[in-house]
């Protein structure tokens, strides 16, 4: 027990240095000089001509970033399929 | 006798068409306003929760099988991916191509125009919001209606 709370220790206070750093590096509130746009401005102006789509979010769930999306129906099945597997026995 | 008053059982089915219907409209619209197949496919899958909380599960598992729902789950998954899959053959020829994308999706069913703001637009994207939410619809449904029915069985105490 006190190896695995030692562990626990070890590992919490290695993520809290990462998250500590990755909040060091993130740029001011509200400033947007520094950043990369790119890609939203692709998407924001040739979302309606590329998909025919006027939901923007659907046009890059379902098409811009498709293969993300299975993945999501993967994990989705995944559930459905543990689930009803754990319960096989009380359901005959 | 399973489930709630009576009282609780009409008024549930009196609302679960209208419950529905709204889910529907937002997996069909899915490509023009909020929403999608994920979204629309959780509000008909409470829909169908709020049918096992008022009439129970033992009631409710005599109507429909979770096999069943597990039959269309997996119609809705392949296809999604056989979607995908026909990207390969068509148009720009990749995974997840959009090879519909400026012909008519429902062909003799383009009266009212052509333009945004019409379902008849978007290529793959109304058929993908489709058969993701009939996928939500029965996944998410099978998972309470297995869960409820366990813990009933466990309750009433004939649990293997």
């Amino acid at each position: 027990m006190a190896m695995r709370n030692s562990a626990a220790i070890i590992f919490f206070v290695i993520v809290a240095i990462f998250i500590i750093l990755g909040l060091l590096s993130i740029h001011p509130f509200g400033d947007t000089s520094d950043i990369n746009t790119s890609m939203d401005d692709h998407i924001i102006q040739n979302t309606q001509k590329e998909t025919g789509a006027d939901n923007g979010v659907t046009a890059v769930v379902f098409d811009y970033r498709g293969f993300d999306t299975l993945g999501e129906a993967t994990v989705l099945f995944t559930a459905v399929a543990g689930v009803i597997l754990v319960f096989r026995r009380l359901n005959k | 006798m399973s489930g709630m008053s009576k009282i609780v059982k009409t008024i549930s089915a009196t609302i679960l068409p209208f419950i529905t219907i709204y889910g529907l409209y937002i997996i069909a619209h899915g490509h023009l306003t909020p929403g999608g197949g994920f979204q629309g496919g959780a509000i008909v899958a409470s829909g169908f929760a709020m049918i096992v909380v008022a009439f129970g599960s033992i009631w409710t598992m005599e109507k429909i099988k979770e096999k069943h729902l597990s039959i269309i789950e997996s119609l809705g998954a392949i296809g999604f991916i056989g979607l995908a899959f026909f990207g390969l053959l068509f148009g720009a020829k990749m995974f997840f191509a959009n090879f519909l994308v400026k012909q008519d999706v429902i062909p003799f069913f383009n009266q009212i125009g052509q333009g945004l703001s019409n379902i008849n637009t978007a290529g793959l994207l109304p058929l993908m919001n489709l058969a993701v939410g009939l996928k939500v619809i029965a996944g998410l449904f099978a998972i309470v209606l297995v869960m409820a029915y366990a813990t009933s069985k466990i309750k009433e105490g004939t649990a293997k």
